[in-house]
């Protein structure tokens, strides 16, 4: 695939992510692939984030806005030059919109092996209940 | 002299993903496609070169670092395994979104002519393996002095 390469060799940005970049610098951002599932106690979002430590990652939630955001660190000798990327940023970013049977005060996150895993319980009373039939 | 291929070598996959790149390629800058890391095989790579070494990096996410299999047989880089999906997000009744990749996986990685297959060397942290592939010591750029 020598097209390929020619195309991906053009591209002259830091593709292979860097230690010591500059935090504020305007960043294009990739959107890391999710997996999500809705059980009855609540939603269950997958995240992939490779390369991000807990350190680096932020979750944020800002009325019904949730926010996952990271930045990939992997050290690499200085002076590399680029070959071939696939990943041309080491900054994931994304946003879901949060409904208001979901409780955001009591998300739960864990990341593993660049795994973002969040748990947004429902609301009690957004809960199914089942409703009992008194005989009389 | 670089070139990596899909997994499953099928024409449509090949084509669809030739596609991302030149929309890749000539998107402006600061706008990431939203399934920007979904496309094409997986683990994505990226491949770097050194004057001592071969860096190939492998955002491999979600993977028990035991279970990938590092092979080099005549420069030819090959990871494989199998990526699980998790058993949580089976349990849930509606799956609304599925875009991470699961099963079974191979990615083979042809290495320059002075890369040393006898020194390889993997590191695996936080979803990203990490091999480094050294240079033969009688490619290294020397400096020669004159007498």
């Amino acid at each position: 695939m020598s097209d390929n390469m020619n195309v991906t060799k053009t591209d002259q940005a830091s593709n292979i992510p860097q230690t010591g970049q500059t935090q504020n610098t305007p960043r294009q951002a990739l959107a890391p692939a999710v997996d999500i599932a809705e059980s009855e106690s609540g939603i269950t979002v997958f995240a992939d984030m490779p390369g991000v430590s807990k350190e680096r990652l932020t979750i944020k939630v800002e009325g019904d806005n949730l926010m996952i955001e990271g930045q990939a660190q992997i050290d690499v000798p200085e002076n590399i030059e680029l070959l071939h990327s696939e990943v041309r940023s080491p900054y994931f970013r994304r946003s879901f919109t949060l409904s208001r049977d979901l409780d955001p005060a009591k998300i739960e996150a864990t990341l593993r092996n660049g795994v973002l895993q969040m748990h947004i319980p429902k609301s009690e009373e957004a809960r199914p209940k089942r409703i009992e039939v008194k005989v009389a | 002299m670089f070139s990596t291929f899909p997994a499953a070598g099928s024409l449509f996959p090949e084509l669809t993903r030739l596609q991302q790149q030149l929309e890749e390629f000539f998107q402006p800058a600061g706008v990431a496609g939203i399934r920007s890391l979904a496309w094409g095989a997986f683990p994505a790579v990226n491949v770097g070169s050194t004057t001592d070494s071969v860096e190939v990096i492998a955002f491999a996410p979600g993977i028990d670092p035991n279970e990938i299999e590092i092979t080099v047989d005549r420069g030819l880089l090959s990871l494989s395994g199998e990526r699980r999906s998790d058993p949580q997000g089976q349990q849930g009744a509606n799956t609304y979104a599925q875009e991470r990749f699961t099963g079974k996986f191979r990615r083979v990685i042809s290495l320059p002519e002075d890369a040393d297959p006898a020194k390889v060397e993997a590191k695996f942290r936080d979803g990203v393996l990490h091999v480094t592939v050294a240079k033969r010591e009688s490619s290294k750029p020397r400096q020669i002095s004159v007498s």
